[in-house]
């Protein structure tokens, strides 16, 4: 079972409290009445789907019920870096050469 | 169990038998009491916590206790605040009056949930049958509160003791949190 450290309380919690919520840091468009179908498509539907290092959304469901946000390897399942939601992301590339990858 | 925290709050419930009552473990059920989930910003914390009674801690999974009042961190805008059933008004009162338009929720969710107190030294290794966390006082010291997940049911729990735990439950899952809880105890006695 995966261990997943939620920034709010701040422990180390069992896979089964939380929930992942896809891909990180994707804006909505700024100024909805003006975005075009084809945004309104990459936005909702298109994501990078990678295989490596990626951040995504994670929600600590069966515990504080915050959103937050996680680096994890999607090859070899291992978190890199937790952090709150609303902070920039981190630097994929720095954090996959630290991990060796 | 006059040296357990809110102890003058959580009190088990006179008219239920015990759920189960072995050498070293027991599960009571809890008597009702009020309860009540406050959501604000950190500016209208402190006046909260003055007009409840008890302070709203900001350490995650910590509580706040006062004379018949708990205040339980839930998340970083969240509490449960606990007090017994005849304060319910006067607690909510006060606390609307005091806030007046400041942003906020607070809802009475006294009904939604029940509690069971689960105590004796293998409290912890009954909780741990169904629970992923690690109890140890040093991890999980007397006073620290979480919600988390028992096998499958959504529950909370609060270290009233070193050995006393709270676990709450929605009332129509209390029967399926209960149950496993005693089933599970039984292998206690078989071993
Ligand atoms: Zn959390």
């Amino acid at each position: 079972m995966l261990l997943i450290y939620c920034p709010y309380c701040q422990v180390e919690r069992a896979e089964t409290e939380f929930h992942c919520g896809g891909e990180a840091h994707i804006a909505r468009p700024a100024d909805p009445s003006k975005a075009s179908d084809e945004d309104w498509v990459e936005f909702l539907y298109m994501r990078t789907n990678t295989k490596g290092i990626a951040a995504e959304r994670w929600r600590h469901n069966n515990g504080c019920g915050r959103f937050f946000n996680a680096v994890r390897d999607t090859v070899s399942d291992k978190f890199l870096k937790f952090y709150k939601a609303g902070e920039p992301m981190p630097d994929l590339e720095a954090i996959a050469k630290e991990a060796g990858k | 169990m006059s040296d357990l925290l809110a102890s003058d709050l959580i009190t088990p419930d006179a008219g239920e038998s015990p759920l189960l009552n072995q050498g070293s473990v027991s599960i009571l059920k809890a008597a009702p009491i009020a309860r009540l989930s406050f959501r604000a910003r950190e500016a209208s914390l402190k006046a909260a916590g003055s007009v409840f009674g008890a302070a709203l801690p900001t350490t995650p999974l910590a509580c706040e206790t006062a004379v018949k009042r708990a205040a339980l961190w839930m998340g970083p805008d969240e509490w449960t605040l606990l007090a017994p059933e005849e304060d319910l008004k006067e607690v909510f009162e006060g606390i609307e009056a005091k806030l007046g338009d400041e942003p906020h929720a607070l809802v009475d969710i006294s009904e939604r949930s029940e509690a069971v107190i689960v105590s004796g030294e293998k409290a912890v290794w009954l909780l741990n049958t169904g629970i992923f966390i690690d109890f140890s006082l040093d991890a999980f010291p007397v006073g620290t509160v979480t919600r988390t997940i028992f096998h499958k049911s959504p529950v909370m729990v609060w270290r009233t003791g070193s050995d006393t735990f709270v676990v709450e439950a929605w009332v129509s899952f209390m029967d399926y949190v209960a149950g496993l809880l005693v089933q599970s105890a039984q292998e206690l006695e078989a071993a």
